[in-house]
């Protein structure tokens, strides 16, 4: 096995410049941090080390390539002293002037000032992580690094190591919160190229309520990596709509996992739309541990240029009458690159389960690609499942009636796109963010329709 | 407004290229209805098609000018702009566009090519309001996609719906009555001749002479194997409502022998 591992890895610069960077940072951390925190931070590390970056022969990792990623001089802790970023800079990312709490976190880390949170009291934490493991210490100990695997994923492994700093989202038994939250992330990448490493936790205890929208953004002329990591916890019985877009430069890479854990009766909705960055990978997983629960997965990618963007996703049923359902869509032109590899598990115990997954796709040149991997593994009998996936070109009846009215051809393919991806866009519950949503879509359309 | 000369056509198939137009000849003045009849397959409909611009048909030979200019050299959404309108024979579903985003679009792109503002929403939802009133569009409609789930007569009587917004100066209709029960025929033809004018002109395309009992034509072309083969007034639909195609047929004959 180890021999096998080892055959499937390769030693790059980066790994070597990581391990280097690891030693200096655990020595800065030394006295500040507890001890299991520590000890959870070397494991990690030597998961990294064994495993290192994914390459393509590995199964999971087959269409997507990080080898562009490994050839640039990135910093990791970049001298950000949050000065740099004044108001006028953030104002062109918020969606909502007033009605949110707003977390700002620049190459990973957090920025105060700018950040402003609203709805915080005895029921409610909303801050960085580095707060949040003071102020609810046991929270943060019975549920950080609990959920994302980080002992079979080099990423993960890497973001542990280096973590936390991040998100820490707490919401106490029975607390509806409708104020979202809204995470800024940006990289900047001004002085020189950035890795960072965001890990955000987020604990919604039984019977609450919350809405979270994760916005990556880069700024800068040269390269940014981001491996992020996001656990969400959802209580008994509590509803959480989760929303990550990723709007960042062409020389941005991203690679990111977000795990979820769903107890009995709870609701869980996640969005994730891609159409800024350079190469992309997303692993959004889902495990059911209690009956009844529901989750939902959308997602939408808009490629133009030599974008590559990878959606992994895994619903994991593991008790009975759980319901899954999941919607991905592409829309991908010039020389883009889109994967989907859609997992539903249904686990022995899980009898009764619904789990359903679609992924669609129009492919606007010949040039565009897309891999499209529907998987359903079913291990119990009584259970409900379905997957297609679809690709094509726009309709030629359909674009010839629309212009036959006088619509010109890319307002009238701009018309049939917008109406293939609503049910999508429709999946975003928080108001504003979703008109920022349909703007943002209309500026890459007009891009990719250029 | 419209000269179609010795114009011929063929589509392009799988199979290999097909001549469908051999020669048609049609002259259409402002405030004219003409209905062009004939059997299956005699190139009705692609008459329609080759004087939208819809993709897949090569005009091989002769000229169509519309208001002065060459019409073959127009894009679709041009033709549109400078006042043609196509009711379709078939509609076609769009799922996620609601009409009233549909029409919206296309009057302000049209109003666009000719220098003018966009409409205003007040006078947008006027216009929808009367025009649904021409048809007995239900308002509940517009809201919906274009098409979808809409009844094969709703469809119908949605194009004439757009027709009545877009007000076109050349509207063809591609066998509008196919498919259509006696009352939405009345509707539509009723719609029809409440938008007729001096200004715009008609070609009515039809397999049946039914629809001529309500939007009387002045002028009746006989299409036949990719020309048209008769033309009179409006006693020519009558004289085919009693002796069918028969004629034609006799054409056919002759031909052989």
């Amino acid at each position: 096995m180890e021999n096998n591992l080892k055959e499937n890895t390769f030693e790059t610069d980066l790994t070597k410049k990581l391990i280097n960077e690891f030693q200096s940072y655990q020595s800065k951390l030394n006295g500040d941090a507890s001890g299991s925190l520590n000890q959870l931070r070397t494991d990690a590390m030597s998961v990294f080390e064994k495993l290192g970056f994914p390459v393509k022969k590995m199964e999971e990792w087959k269409y997507t390539n990080l080898s562009p990623v490994m050839n640039h001089d990135f910093k990791f802790s970049p001298d950000l002293s949050g000065s740099d970023f004044t108001q006028a800079d953030i104002d062109k990312y918020i969606f909502s002037a007033g009605n949110v709490n707003l977390l700002i976190f620049i190459n990973g880390i957090f920025n105060s000032e700018l950040s402003s949170v609203i709805s915080n009291n005895e029921n409610i934490f909303i801050g960085s992580i580095s707060e949040g493991m003071k102020n609810h210490k046991q929270i943060f100990e019975k549920h950080y690094s609990k959920y994302a695997d980080y002992r079979n994923r080099s990423l993960a492994a890497l973001n542990t190591a280096f973590s936390p700093e991040g998100a820490f989202i707490y919401l106490k038994k029975n607390t509806e919160l409708s104020t979202p939250v809204h995470i800024l992330n940006i990289s900047d990448s001004k002085k020189n190229s950035v890795f960072s490493q965001p890990r955000n936790l987020f604990v919604i205890e039984e019977g609450s309520k919350i809405y979270i929208a994760e916005d990556y953004y880069s700024v800068g002329d040269n390269f940014s990596f981001t491996n992020m990591v996001t656990e969400f916890y959802c209580g008994k019985n509590s509803h959480a709509e989760h929303y990550k877009i990723q709007n960042e430069d062409d020389k941005s890479f991203h690679v990111g996992m977000t795990q979820v854990h769903q107890e009995q009766d709870s609701h869980f909705s996640n969005t994730t739309i891609s159409w800024g960055g350079s190469i992309i990978r997303n692993d959004l997983n889902s495990v059911f541990d209690g009956t009844n629960t529901e989750s939902h997965f959308f997602g939408l990618y808009l490629l133009s240029g030599k974008q590559h963007v990878d959606n992994h996703t895994l619903a994991d049923h593991k008790m009975p009458n759980c319901y899954s359902n999941e919607l991905y869509k592409g829309i991908i032109g010039d020389n883009a690159t889109g994967v989907f590899n859609g997992k539903i598990m249904v686990r022995e115990d899980a009898q009764k389960t619904n789990a359903y997954q679609s992924n669609g796709n129009i492919l606007l040149s010949d040039d565009a690609t897309i891999y499209s991997k529907p998987q359903l593994e079913i291990f119990a009998d009584d259970v409900k499942c379905s997957h297609g996936a679809t690709s094509g070109q726009l309709n030629e009846d359909e674009m010839f009636y629309i212009k036959s009215r006088g619509i010109g051809d890319k307002d009238a393919k701009s018309l049939l796109l917008k109406a293939f991806v609503s049910d999508v866009i429709d999946s975003i519950k928080i108001e504003e963010f979703k008109i920022n949503i349909e703007e943002k879509m209309e500026m890459k359309l007009k891009n990719i329709l250029k | 407004m419209l000269t179609i000369k010795n114009l011929k056509a063929k589509i392009e198939t799988s199979e290999g290229d097909k001549q469908i137009l051999k020669g048609i000849n049609l002259t259409v003045n402002p405030g004219e209805i003409h209905a062009i009849m004939g059997p299956n397959g005699s190139g009705k409909s692609t008459l329609a098609s080759v004087l939208t611009g819809r993709e897949g048909y090569v005009v091989t030979e002769g000229e169509v000018i519309y208001d002065g200019k060459d019409l073959l050299e127009l894009d679709p959404e041009e033709r549109a702009r400078e006042g043609i309108f196509l009711a379709f024979q078939y509609p076609i579903e769009i799922p996620g566009v609601s009409n009233v985003n549909f029409l919206k679009t296309a009057i302000n792109e049209i109003r666009k090519s000719k220098g003018e503002e966009p409409m205003s929403s007040v006078e947008f939802l006027k216009a929808m309001k009367e025009k649904a009133k021409l048809v007995n569009i239900e308002p509940e409609m517009l809201s919906r996609y274009v098409n979808v789930g809409f009844s094969g007569g709703e469809k119908k009587r949605n194009e004439i719906f757009q027709l009545a917004m877009l007000e076109p100066k050349l509207s063809i209709l591609d066998e509008t009555d196919s498919g259509l029960d006696i009352d939405a025929l009345k509707i539509v033809a009723g719609g029809v001749n409440k938008l007729k004018s001096k200004d715009n002109a008609f070609i009515v395309i039809t397999h049946y002479q039914r629809l001529l009992n309500y939007i009387v034509p002045d002028f009746v072309h006989v299409m036949f194997d990719g020309k048209i083969v008769r033309s009179g007034g409006k006693e020519l639909a009558l004289e085919l409502e009693e002796n069918g195609y028969d004629f034609i047929n006799a054409l056919k004959e002759n031909a052989e022998v």
